[in-house]
This record gives C-alpha cells, structure tokens and sequence, in this order.
C-alpha cells in the first residue's frame, strides 16, 4: 500500500494534548490527521488510567481519563479530524520551506506544511520479557501482536500471560495450533471470565496445556524456538518443547523512532521554545509531556496552553500570505460558524 | 556485588514532632540507599523524590502500568502485607514476581514502617 495523503498538519499521538491541538488548529483553519500506534485515543489517558480520576483540569473538578477523552472528542467534532490509529510513524523529513513528508509503519506518506509531535512518553509498545537472548528469536519464533494466525498453524505454541489478550489469542489460536500451552503465574487470570471459562473447559478436555510458573530460559538455533524451560512457583523447573511464544505482558513507553527526525533531543525530550513550541527544526513543534523548556511540567494543562500557541504559529507555514486575527469563541462568529454553534 | 552504601537523608527532620520514619532501598547490584519517607506518601514517590534507581513508575501512581515492581524484604512482608486483587491482577504484567513482590505505588508509609527494606529489580519491562 503506497498511499499519499496530503494535508495542512500532521499531528503524531492522540493522546489528550493531541486531541486539544485539533481544536485550537482548527480555530484557524488548519486541518489535520492525526496518527497513533494505540487502536484506540486518548494515549496514556485511555492506556494507563481510563477509570482514574484527573483533578487538575482547569474547570472541571473531577473527570477520568476516559471521561476527558470522550469529551476532547466531542470538543473536537466540529472539524472532522481523521484518525490513523494502530500506527506508527517511522520517518519525519523536511522536504523544502513549509514542507514535510511523514511515513508510517502501515505504508501511509503524507504530505503537510507542519508537524506536531504529541507523543507523550513516546510509544506503547510491548513489554519484552527479561529472558536471556530473547532478542534472537523476536520476529521469528517470539511474537507480541498476531499479524496473521496461519502463522502458527500446526505449530506447537506457548502463550505467555493472564490478561485478555492471553486468553483471546489462546482461544483463537487453540484450534489450528498442533499443542498449546498456557504459561501463567498464577493459577488466576484477570481476563474476562467467559474467556477463562472456554480456557479452563479445554484444559479439562485436553485440548490444550496450563502451566503455572514463569518462562526462564529459551533454546533454539537462528532465532527458531525448540523449547522454553518454565519455573514453577515452588521452584522446579520444566522444559517445554515449542516452535513460537507469544508473551503478552502489557505495553510500556520506549521513545520510539522520534530519535531519528534529526530533530535536536535532550534526556529523550525535545527542547522548544516558549513562544511557539517549535523544535530546532521550523515547522516541526513538540506540546505535551514529550518536550522540555525552563520551567516545563508534565501536565495536561501545561499542553493545552502549548497547543493553542503552537497553532498560531503553525498558522504562518499554512497561510503564509494571511494575516491572523486574534479572536474569542465567545464573541466571534467566524469562530462560532467553525464550531458549528452560530 | 557491589555494596556502596549511600545514605541519603539522614537527618533531624521532623513533622509534627514525630520523626520520619526511614526506609531502606536496595538496588540490584547491591547499593542500598537510607531515606526519610513522609507518612501517607507511596514508597513509590519516596523512591522518585530520591532518585532510587530500578523504579520507572510510568503510570505515576494509578496502579496500572507494573513499572514500580519490588520485592519486600522477607522480614518485613508479613509487616507490608499482601497486594489487593486489583494489584495482583496488575503483577502478572511485570517480570519475575516473587511472593514478596508488591507495586510500591500501593505501599503507603506509616509509622509501623519506620526501617522498611525493599529490594528494587534490575528491569521494569523498559
């Protein structure tokens, strides 16, 4: 797939402070797409905390990180933002005065006039386990997503963890697989309890293995698994011939490919200044907890407040030749027509 | 191993006439750290305020990322207790969980925990 889209801003992370920046670039006619490596917005808000409660939004006592997400969304509706979630972007370059061209993971090129960086702590990305050489076999025989299940065809597999996705690629894979087993350290799961149930009715039957203990060691040669050891809870060791492993364990922050934009970093944060929130780089601007300046605090309000001026500068690489005007939504009805509320 | 020994905040200070009661990280290479703790803060944030290494901590404190993992010293966790179902749930999402093991962003400090040792691993999942 070799798809280019062209627009006005391309915002990376669609967590809380990237949803804002929509609505303060839309305030000025700036469209925008915004991509996350999330299936789903709101960033940590959504990942990390959805039922726990946020106080410090100015104006609103009390709001969960879903709650906050929900209503950024609604704030945002007027202008149509599109959405690339489940990817990544690779690769940012400057391609000329006012010009970027940004590429995804998933084969998406778009052509815009400024980006934002959003990201937050960087990207979620899978939890790799502390096993010695797992390295090796990642993308071999050591899998964190499913791209494709006749992959694992007939193949005997060790799943690894307690949440749902543990127990849906369980379940799915189950019957193409030629053995399963379920590796987990304790013999309760977390997952929905219809899951555990199926889990448990196929052990019973079966139809496939539950350990209960934690994977230790890999063997195998050129990335290929032939058996994992496992440590049970009273500390016996067992050997586990399998040809993949599926570990599911969550999803942490790593920074991801920001490092390579060519963008100017500091403590993997990127420096900006004040009145913009630009990066060393014109055109490219960094808002929330990813940036740093004197003074920065990881809040979200701090980011709301950089969104809004980062937007009028942003509105100079998109209308060069126009002049901006300074206006209230309260009383301007240009900006009311925007929201759709005049 | 190494065992240098850092103690960090050690001194007079006081809140409400009451002393601070100090807890006592160990690092996985060994260097152990002394700290004043305040009573009602985390064992989590006393960690971060103090700069103890082996604590990432990423969801700040909401009991839903497993990245401020220890393991309580054995003399110590009949005193600690044991993690509540929501942050049992949330340990099969770190590495190499012991019995012991607790998220220390659900340990709040009290007086009872004055002398509190808890060992930091070497890995968090980042």
């Amino acid at each position: 797939m070799n798809e280019t889209i062209k627009t006005d801003v391309v915002i990376i992370g669609a967590g809380p402070v990237g949803l804002f920046a929509v609505f303060e670039l839309g305030l000025l006619d700036i469209k925008a797409h915004l991509v996350d490596i999330l299936d789903k917005v709101g960033g940590q808000c959504a990942e990390l905390y959805p039922e726990k409660p946020i106080y410090d939004i100015p104006g609103i006592p009390y709001i969960t990180g879903q709650g906050l997400t929900q209503a950024l969304m609604e704030q945002i509706k007027p202008f149509k933002p599109t959405f690339h979630l489940g990817e990544m972007v690779t690769t940012v370059e400057k391609t000329g005065e006012a010009a970027f061209r940004v590429g995804t993971d998933a084969g998406k090129t778009f052509e815009c006039k400024a980006v934002v960086v959003a990201a937050g702590g960087g990207s979620f990305q899978p939890k790799r386990p502390p096993i010695d050489g797992i390295e090796a076999y990642e993308e071999k025989s050591v899998f964190y997503a499913v791209r494709k299940m006749e992959h694992f065809r007939d193949k005997r597999l060790l799943v690894v963890g307690g949440g749902d996705s543990a127990l849906d690629w369980t379940l799915n894979l189950q019957p193409i697989a030629r053995r399963l087993t379920l590796v987990h350290r304790r013999n309760e799961f977390r997952g929905a309890p219809d899951s555990v149930n199926k889990m448990r009715a196929l052990v019973a039957s079966g139809g496939m293995d539950l350990k209960i203990g934690q994977v230790t060691a890999l063997e195998g040669a050129d990335g290929m698994l032939a058996a994992a050891t496992v440590k049970g809870a009273d500390g016996s060791l067992s050997r586990v011939e399998c040809d993949a492993m599926l570990p599911f364990f969550g999803l942490t922050m790593r920074l991801g490919p920001v490092a390579q934009w060519g963008v100017k970093m500091e403590n993997e944060l990127i420096p900006v200044d004040t009145a913009a929130f630009e990066s060393n780089i014109p055109g490219l601007f960094a808002i929330g907890d990813i940036n740093t300046y004197p003074g920065k605090l990881k809040l979200i309000l701090s980011g709301f407040h950089e969104a809004a001026l980062m937007a009028q500068k942003a509105y100079r690489y998109v209308y060069p030749d126009k002049k901006l005007v300074f206006q209230y939504t309260t009383s301007s009805t240009s900006l009311q027509k925007k929201l759709g509320v005049a | 191993m190494n065992m240098a020994e850092h103690d960090d905040a050690v001194g007079l200070q006081r809140v409400n006439g009451a002393p601070m009661p100090k807890i006592i990280f160990i690092e996985h290479d060994g260097t152990r750290h002394t700290v004043e703790a305040e009573i009602g803060a985390t064992v989590m944030e006393t960690a971060l305020r103090n700069d103890i290494g082996g604590i990432v901590a990423e969801c700040g404190g909401s009991c839903t990322c497993a990245t401020c993992l220890v393991h309580v010293d054995e003399t110590w966790s009949p005193i600690v207790g044991p993690p509540s179902p929501e942050e049992e749930a949330m340990l099969d999402s770190a590495f190499e969980v012991k019995p012991t093991s607790r998220l220390s962003c659900q340990i709040k400090v009290t007086a009872a925990l004055d002398g509190l040792i808890v060992h930091t691993p070497a890995y968090q999942g980042r």
